[in-house]
């Protein structure tokens, strides 16, 4: 933020009005991030004096809530309160089910993934998150590499990351709000996420604590946990 | 980064309760243009190859990414949730821009590319306590003839 910025005074730093996350702009904006960046080193051309605090003049192509877009993922779930249902696990499987044609499909378009982080496959990350909140937030530890801690975290982020891959496989513009309302909002896999969230709240292993209170449930999405 | 009335009022403290000790000095010096420069980037994303150790919280390590990585080979694993990832998953050059930095490269704006970029999980640790790593990213980054180097946080 630049009210940050102006107490460090870095000898020189280009300040620009983007949503945290996304410091060049916007993603797939090839012009954009190149006007972004060639502001940014043109300030090693002058001569001072420091701070030089530029501001970048342009919001990012898409930003901003005028922008939203109606948005809608390619597969429809059951709404979260629909009745009959099977139980929380096989909805997040039937789900990841249906969204693996077009997680591949945005693997295949972009030649990468994000995926990895828990260093097991989807499935058994939507497994292993399910038997750690049903043990009430400490369970077996599938990784023989990573801390429990770091399993439950890198499960966590591999099934976002799963999600929004699949979710943004299509071309079009999409905001991040309308991305994270309907992974917090509509997906079984989030709401495991949010029950999560306080049964590891009493964990007895620390790391897994850790992970719950601050990197699991992004602050503009906390608000879901007060649903009861 | 981010127009503070952009953020919830509870986010918006959060940050503007960062403790951001003012440098002590201003280092400030001119330099040869930009088309001779040698440019690294280092970004407090969390960025590492896929292969590397995950960053954990609290983490005062970096990982260093070559110069000619590719790109899909690269995953982030920063400690904090509180900014947007899903554009970095459509497009790593929204976080860091290392595929129009090598369009400049070729277009001859810039001298070249260093041999490696550096990336550090800039969550859940003062800015006073990356100060050892932070002086030997330095040293490194001089070793390898940098006289441009982009900071860029997320």
């Amino acid at each position: 933020m630049r009210e940050n910025t102006e107490r460090l005074r870095p000898p020189r730093f280009l300040w620009v009005p983007f949503e945290l996350g996304r410091p060049f702009g916007a993603p797939d904006e090839r012009e954009f991030q190149a006007r972004v960046l060639r502001a940014a080193l043109a300030l090693l051309e002058r001569q001072g004096p420091p701070p030089i605090l530029d501001d970048f003049p342009d919001n990012a192509p898409g930003d901003g809530p005028a922008d939203m877009t109606g948005w809608s993922c390619p597969i429809s779930f059951p709404a979260p309160e629909a009745t009959d249902q099977p139980a929380l696990p096989a909805r997040i499987l039937d789900e990841i089910s249906s969204l693996t044609p077009w997680q591949a499909l945005a693997r295949e378009r972009r030649g990468r993934t994000g995926l990895g982080a828990a260093k097991m496959g989807i499935e058994d990350s939507a497994r292993f998150l399910h038997a750690l909140w049903a043990a009430g937030g400490s369970t077996d530890n599938p990784s023989p590499t990573l801390s429990l801690g770091q399993t439950f975290r890198g499960a966590s982020e591999d099934m976002k990351t799963f999600y929004m891959e699949a979710a943004t496989a299509r071309p079009g513009r999409v905001t991040s709000r309308e991305l994270a309302d309907w992974f917090w909002g509509e997906t079984a896999a989030g709401e495991l996420l949010l029950a999560l969230h306080p049964a590891c709240l009493e964990s007895v292993d620390a790391g897994v604590r850790r992970v719950a209170l601050g990197q699991l449930v992004p602050r503009a999405q906390l608000h879901r946990l007060n649903k009861g | 980064m981010v127009n503070l009335g952009d953020l919830s009022r509870a986010s918006a403290r959060h940050l503007l309760d960062k403790d951001c000790p003012p440098f002590e000095t201003a280092p400030f010096v001119a330099g040869p243009p930009l088309r001779q420069r040698r440019v690294a980037i280092v970004t407090t994303a969390g960025l590492h190859r896929r292969d590397d150790n995950n960053f954990n919280l609290s983490d005062l390590s970096y990982r260093v990414i070559p110069g000619d990585v590719r790109l899909s080979d690269l995953v982030m694993t920063q400690a904090s949730v509180n900014f947007d990832r899903s554009g970095f998953q459509q497009d790593v050059n929204v976080v860091f821009p290392l595929d129009r930095l090598r369009e400049m490269d070729g277009a001859g704006e810039i001298g070249r590319i260093a041999n490696f970029h550096y990336a550090f999980n800039g969550a859940g640790q003062l800015p006073t306590a990356f100060e050892a790593t932070g002086r030997e990213v330095g040293r490194m980054l001089k070793e390898d003839g940098v006289n441009a180097a982009l900071l860029v946080p997320v």
